[in-house]
């Protein structure tokens, strides 16, 4: 981990103090919550977390843990070719800090047979015709703030000598290379749901509030779930419960990624664009009304950068209110 | 309205707003209605640049060129009326 790296965790982990919870009472609240959707509301036994061995996993299998008991959640690691070894090292880390069983599932060759690796590399060979056997890539945004530029998306592919190009995406190629990654976590959710039919058990989805509320997540993929039991808490927050359950230390420090892509690639570059506890702070005093002249100074950001992540926040509300849509029914059926 | 804000206007509204003319008008910010998603400005830069004939630069794609249909329209004439119009493709190199 580098020094900005560490420094950006320790942050997150420090958090502002606007952004303080009481743990104690916070973790019963949800452990609560935990045991009446399961037990009661869906009458399962227990639930699945499928873990990925970030920060945001392991705080939903404590808490389930605590809820139901560790012998009723199932730990679930669905890694595939590009996912880095460490996440599955961190994943059953939780689950031994749990005591509750694992399964690992290697989601390779389900994607290769559904041709994702394929359409992906011939996505990115639109706009960059050498891509090919060895090649690693990522998608990444410029920075928004700095320039004030618009989110238009670019690949970084990364050749087998190290040599790195970053050329801007075509509509068709961003749309390709974005359909093949989204299939990895609709793979993993179909898997989480057989084992959750397996077992009688619910899914548990582990999207903190920023994922939730700026639509950082996959429909149908990540995004479903039965209980989303820490869609409420910043990422801060989810740092501070982190520390609370005990969850392993190692956890608590790993930088953020999205582990989709073959090139390590953090959330800032792929969606928020901003350090993570500086996006926090920013959705909080937009949901509390704060005017920008007042939460620059305790986010350490300029007045216009704040006035410009608002407006940011509430463009990409918009922009990913289909995802959180339900199907649409042409009229009502009261009966259900 | 230009010809150049009238084709602009036409491609949004085919591909954007599916032929709802009243949601928007030539001056308002589709940053602020909600216009593009990640995908809908990719497709709005390729249609500028297929259209025109141009390259955009990153420093380009800012939303005082791009961010309504006449602000789009002044940043097109001055574009097309610069001596050199084709500019570097937007690549560029480093070593890890």
């Amino acid at each position: 981990m580098t020094k900005s790296e560490q420094h950006m965790n320790a942050s997150l982990a420090a958090s502002h103090e606007l952004l303080n919870i009481d743990v104690a009472s916070e973790t019963e609240r949800i452990v609560t919550g935990i045991r009446a959707v399961v037990f009661q509301k869906f009458r399962r036994k227990g639930a699945v977390v499928g873990v990925s061995g970030g920060i945001d996993s392991a705080v939903v299998a404590f808490l389930c843990a605590q809820a139901l008991g560790p012998e009723r959640v199932l730990v679930l690691f669905t890694p595939d070719a590009d996912s880095s070894p460490e996440s599955a090292r961190l994943g059953k880390m939780v689950a031994a800090a749990l005591g509750s069983s694992s399964q690992l599932h290697d989601i390779t060759p389900i994607l290769h047979a559904a041709g994702c690796y394929e359409l992906r590399d011939s996505s990115v060979r639109q706009v960059v015709p050498e891509y090919g056997a060895g090649y690693k890539c990522k998608m990444v945004l410029p920075d928004l703030l700095a320039d004030d530029r618009y989110p238009v998306f670019y690949v970084v592919v990364q050749s087998p000598d190290g040599e790195t190009k970053r050329v801007r995406l075509t509509a068709e190629a961003y749309r390709g290379i974005l359909a093949a990654t989204n299939l990895k976590q609709r793979t993993r959710k179909m898997l989480e749901y057989t084992f959750a039919d397996l077992n009688h058990y619910a899914v548990a989805g582990t999207p903190n509030r920023l994922e939730y509320d700026q639509g950082f997540f996959v429909k149908l993929g990540d995004g479903a779930a039965d209980f989303k039991p820490i869609a409420h808490l910043y990422k801060s927050q989810v740092y501070q419960l982190a520390a609370y359950l005990g969850v392993p230390e190692e956890i608590q420090q790993r930088v953020p990624t999205t582990d989709t892509y073959s090139l390590a690639q953090t959330q800032e570059e792929f969606y928020f664009t901003l350090p993570l506890e500086k996006m926090d702070l920013c959705l909080y005093g937009k949901n509390k009304g704060m005017p920008a002249s007042e939460l620059a100074p305790l986010a350490g950001l300029p007045e216009q950068q704040v006035l410009r992540v608002y407006k940011l926040i509430e463009a990409k509300r918009q922009a990913t209110r289909y995802l959180h849509a339900e199907p649409v029914l042409m009229e009502p059926i009261p009966e259900v | 309205m230009t010809a150049i804000e009238q084709e602009i206007r036409i491609f949004i509204l085919d591909n954007f707003l599916m032929g709802r003319e009243d949601i928007l008008s030539n001056h308002d910010s589709f940053l602020e209605k909600g216009i593009f998603d990640s995908t809908g400005i990719l497709e709005l830069v390729s249609f500028l640049e297929q259209r025109y004939n141009i390259e955009l630069e990153p420093e380009e794609l800012v939303p005082e060129n791009l961010d309504s249909i006449s602000s789009l329209g002044r940043f097109l004439q001055r574009k097309l009326s610069a001596p050199l119009a084709v500019s570097a493709m937007d690549v560029s190199h480093t070593s890890a």
